[in-house]
């Protein structure tokens, strides 16, 4: 719902925004350290790995390992954090960074393999 | 191996591999619609009234009564026995988010470009896209009721498509016909992959 004050639009509430700005949990960061990258259905989970000394988990870290328990693809894990897609990846490097998540790529190639699409296939038709 | 080195039973039960698809085509050709038809989940989106802020931002002209668009990463989810979750991304419809595209095409199994006969060059950026891109698509006509019926010849002479190019009529609304288009787009890769390597 909009709430509007002559012809000027105003935006309160949740329409206005989160109070933290996204990229403040990431401090400012856009990019993963280290060179890592999360495509959008690679899949991330727990190792089950301690938290190194060096490390401080923030509350979203903690978030994101407790929704990573089990194998979980990134897009699934951002719509649920309700985070920005950026801001989990940064948040994801952290974790892989620190040992205590591990990525598996969707696919090594850039074009799925002939196996991946027979499984595509075979689960399509049966539906 | 393009699949995962991961054992699903050691994940109890969970995703094991993953792939996806993208849903791509103009404003208001029944992206949303498609997604919705055979996803698990309702299509997740973000998005904004257009008869308020989308005003002058969004070209309207020839569809009717869309009273929202999609601004926002749009997808939905097919879960298979074999522990292969399947992913269609429908590609942000405006030009201002066209920078997501590169992130969805990466890995693609390919793309289902929606094409609305009433507005058959709201496509075009779409196919000029994958093309250059090199990611395989097929053309889903959406047939919509009241839309004049085209014959699929027109359609690709339209388009300036190639003849390889798989066109097929679709109700967005209706499962079977989503089911059909997909297994088409698939269909179609393996063929062309198969004979890219021969």
């Amino acid at each position: 719902m909009n709430s509007r004050g002559g012809d000027a639009e105003r935006w309160l509430d949740t329409e206005a925004g989160p109070v933290v700005r996204p990229y403040a949990v990431t401090k400012g960061r856009t990019q993963p350290s280290g060179g890592a990258w999360f495509g959008l259905i690679d899949i991330v989970v727990q190792t089950g790995e301690r938290t190194p000394e060096d490390f401080r988990p923030g509350p979203e870290h903690r978030r994101i390992l407790s929704l990573c328990g089990h194998p979980i693809p990134v897009v699934d894990l951002t719509s649920e954090i309700d985070l920005p897609l950026g801001v989990v990846r940064v948040l994801l490097g952290d974790l892989t960074g620190a040992g205590m998540v591990r990525v598996i790529q969707a696919q090594e190639e850039t074009e799925p393999d002939q196996r991946l699409l027979r499984m595509v296939l075979d689960g399509l038709e049966s539906l | 191996m393009a699949l995962s080195p991961f054992d699903s039973a050691a994940a109890g039960g969970g995703v094991s591999s993953t792939a996806k698809i993208l849903i791509a085509g103009g404003f208001g050709v029944g992206k949303t619609t498609l997604v919705g038809s055979i996803s698990e989940i309702r299509p997740l989106r973000t998005e904004e009234p257009l008869s308020d802020r989308g005003v002058g931002i969004d070209d309207t002209r020839g569809v009717n009564a869309k009273s929202t668009t999609t601004v926002a990463m749009d997808f939905g989810r097919i879960s298979f026995p074999s522990n292969l979750v399947l992913y269609l991304f429908g590609t942000p419809g405006q030009e201002r988010f066209w920078f997501m595209w590169d992130d969805l095409a990466i890995g693609a199994v390919g793309a289902v470009v929606m094409a609305d006969t009433r507005r058959v060059g709201d496509c075009f950026a779409s196919i000029d896209y994958f093309e250059r891109n090199g990611t395989p698509f097929i053309i889903a006509v959406n047939c919509f009721d009241g839309a004049p019926r085209f014959d699929p010849h027109d359609i690709r002479i339209a388009l300036t498509l190639g003849p390889q190019v798989p066109i097929v009529m679709c109700d967005a609304r209706e499962r079977e016909s989503v089911k059909n288009v997909l297994v088409s787009l698939v269909r179609y890769v393996m063929n062309t992959r198969s004979m890219q390597r021969s």
